[in-house]
């Protein structure tokens, strides 16, 4: 698995020992807060509503068993006893205390792990498929570019003082699992005539002011596209606007200039810097990729898989959800589940993480993953071992079957947690998942992504919710804006707005009167929400959320 | 005319443990809503502002809260301010945990 370079053993030392003298020399009086804030910020350390809160980075999603047992440990020894994964492919301690921070720092850096965030109006750390040299459906491993990104970004001259950040997310399937068109730029690994490259998205974003991304290129082969993007940054560098932070993102620039003149001018500056790439970047790229090598999978009968898919329902029923197909056809790629019916969405406990260190050791070739919706995948699994892993899981309440259903659900921290929200969005979440399986209608409603996020910023993705909840502060109440038709995927959109909000009374009973709705419109079993919602548009859902306007119109 | 000042109390989080605290009239820093200074007078709510303000030591982000007097002092006027002072409502962590809070 891939380390990175610049974090080091010694540098990582070296970092959190200095973090250590800072949080003393606040302590003592001689940091104001002023002053520690943003050396804190820099070290993942957030203070939130009830508490400090650690974040720790687990680049391209991908760790190891020993790492997930180490964050487990932290749970254990410095928090409440569990922690959450976000759809930032992190997890977030949300209850440390200031004086234990340094120490939990040093743990993490035992196993190659920090909680160091790239701040600033820089390059962020770029994000990929979470079934990255998994899934059966991907022309190439796209971890290997997103790490040559990473390192021809972090330190470039050119880069560091930009007019906002600059987020890049890669996927190397058409099936877009990495929402690549709600980033700055959104790359999809594509071959054209046997030559490797990508198909290049601009402008997308969520936030305040939320767009898809648009393509600049169909195609650049990879030898070019450290040119290619090094042009398209460079163009947006010059003539993003800095006037204004809400409208600094090159999704404003894309907007405001058009597309096309954005292609030109990326051209005019393309032909100029390429002469200056000597494919030094494709021999690092070679090196790179020796560090994301797959393992050598087993060979061995897949029979007791089939013996078991055939005579047990439950097993059957978690297979149809949660496995989805290998690139090694004796092999399945396995989504465990953290989103159990009336838990918080994302929350593990020490043991859950422990018992899903253990299977990634015996069964899963050492590797797991963390994915932006919240769950843990084990990305390589002989499928003879399935039945054995699907056991373990129910003992310990991981084995719910609800991967890309309806309680399978995305939500922030929210005004439970985070101090810049407007509404709570776990318990909505929570009520959601609860009611819908005491209706035991999941299954039946099939494909659904509900996504749901405390404040504008959306951290939970509501825009690209199927359906998508915001919580907003109405006059000093929790009021629910629901969005509908939104799409993460490669076929991606925004979400419509309904209408009017809901209190928070009213959230949960509105989402009923909806799903029943789609229920009653959908041309057959296997047209999704979504489908039907395309194919219908917003009338007949915004009838059956406000019934009483319907009825004032009659 | 100026605007009537809707009461106000001075709270902060710890700056060792991260959690909510209160200012009180004796000027200690209380994990009690109920023991907030309810402040009434503008020009007093600024000064113990920055009285807080100066105990960097000891506390982060002091700002004023409304709050209305109850049966056991202050209590909160916005939600934001009633989760504060009980914790989040997925778990029964926070101030819930360790004293029974009155919810609104
Ligand atoms: C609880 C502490 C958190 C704080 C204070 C926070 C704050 C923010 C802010 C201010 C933004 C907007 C940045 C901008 O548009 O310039 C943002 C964006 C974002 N946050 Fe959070 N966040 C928190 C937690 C989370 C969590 C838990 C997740 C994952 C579940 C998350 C995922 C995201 C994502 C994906 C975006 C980007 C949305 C976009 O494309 O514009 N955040 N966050
Ligand atoms: S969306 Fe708002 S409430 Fe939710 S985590 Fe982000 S900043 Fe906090």
């Amino acid at each position: 698995m891939y380390r990175y370079s610049e974090f080091d053993t010694a540098f990582l030392a070296e970092r959190n020992a200095q973090f250590r003298a800072q949080v003393e020399r606040r302590i003592d009086g001689s940091l104001t807060e002023d002053e520690f804030k943003p050396l804190r910020l820099m070290n993942g350390l957030y203070l939130q509503l009830h508490a400090y809160m650690l974040r720790v980075a687990i680049p391209y999603g991908t760790l190891n068993s020993a790492q997930m047992r180490q964050l487990a440990l932290l749970a254990e020894k410095w928090d409440k006893g569990y922690g959450h994964f976000t759809t930032r492919q992190n997890i977030q301690y949300n209850w440390p205390k200031l004086n234990d921070v340094p120490d939990m720092l040093d743990a993490l850096a035992e196993v190659g792990m920090h909680a160091i965030q790239t701040s600033g109006n820089t390059i962020r750390n770029v994000t990929a498929d979470h079934f990255a040299g998994a899934a059966a459906d991907e022309v190439a491993d796209p971890r290997p570019y997103a790490e040559l990104l990473r390192q021809w970004s972090t330190d470039h001259p050119e880069f560091q003082f930009m007019p906002r950040k600059f987020k890049i997310a890669i996927t190397g399937s058409e099936n877009d699992r990495a929402v690549i068109k709600a980033h700055d730029i959104g790359l999809q690994l594509v071959e054209r005539d046997g030559v490797l490259g990508a198909k290049v998205i601009v402008g997308g974003g969520l936030g305040r002011t939320p767009m898809i991304g648009k393509t600049l290129n169909e195609f650049i082969a990879f030898d070019d596209l450290l040119a290619y993007l090094e042009a398209t940054v460079s163009v947006w560098n010059q003539i993003g606007r800095r006037d204004n932070k809400y409208k600094a993102r090159i999704k404003i620039t894309v907007h405001e200039h058009g597309i096309d003149d954005i292609r030109a001018r990326v051209d005019e500056r393309y032909a100029q810097v390429r002469p200056q790439f000597k494919g030094v970047d494709m021999a690092l790229l070679d090196e790179i990729k020796t560090h994301f090598a797959l393992p050598t999978f087993r060979e061995a009968s897949v029979a007791t898989f089939e013996g078991a898919y055939t005579n047990d329902p439950v097993f059957r029923s978690w297979v149809d959800t949660n496995i989805a197909p290998h690139k090694n056809a004796d092999h399945a790629i396995v989504t465990i589940s953290i989103k159990k019916h009336g838990n918080t969405p994302g929350d593990a406990t020490a043991e859950q993480m422990r018992v899903m260190a253990d299977l990634a050791q015996e069964f899963g070739y050492d590797e797991l993953r963390i994915s932006h919706e919240q769950n843990v995948i084990l990305p390589h699994v002989h499928k003879s071992d399935l039945p054995a892993i699907h056991a373990r899981l129910k003992e310990h309440e991981l084995a719910t079957a609800n991967i890309g259903l309806i309680s399978d659900i995305i939500a922030c921290p929210g005004m439970d947690y985070c101090a810049l929200a407007t509404a709570r969005s776990i318990p909505v979440a929570e009520t959601i998942a609860t009611r819908f399986d005491e209706l035991k209608l999941e299954h039946d409603i099939g494909h659904l992504k509900i996504k749901i996020s405390g404040c504008i910023n959306a951290c939970g993705h509501h825009h690209v919710g199927h359906i998508g909840i915001l919580g907003l502060d109405r006059a000093g109440v929790e009021n629910y804006q629901i969005t509908l038709g939104g799409d993460g995927s490669e076929n991606a959109s925004i979400g419509e707005r309904a209408g009017p909000g809901f209190s928070y009374d009213e959230i949960v009973p509105a989402i009923e009167r909806l799903v029943f709705a789609y229920l009653d419109l959908r041309d057959n079993a296997d047209e999704t929400f979504l489908q039907t919602y395309r194919r219908l548009g917003l009338a007949p859902f915004k009838a059956a959320l406000y019934p009483e306007a319907q009825a004032d119109a009659a | 005319m100026a605007r009537a000042f809707s009461p106000k109390i001075v709270t902060a989080n710890h700056l060792l443990e991260g959690d909510v605290i209160y200012q009180t009239a004796d000027d200690r820093w209380s994990r009690h809503i109920s023991e907030a200074e309810l402040i009434t007078d503008e020009a007093h709510a600024q000064l113990r502002l920055l009285d807080a303000s100066r105990q960097a030591n000891v506390i982060v982000g002091a700002y004023l809260a409304d709050a209305v007097s109850g049966d056991n002092g202050p209590e909160p006027t916005h939600f934001r301010e009633d989760f504060r002072r009980t914790g989040p409502s997925n778990y029964v962590h926070g101030k819930q945990e360790t004293s029974t809070q009155p919810r609104a």
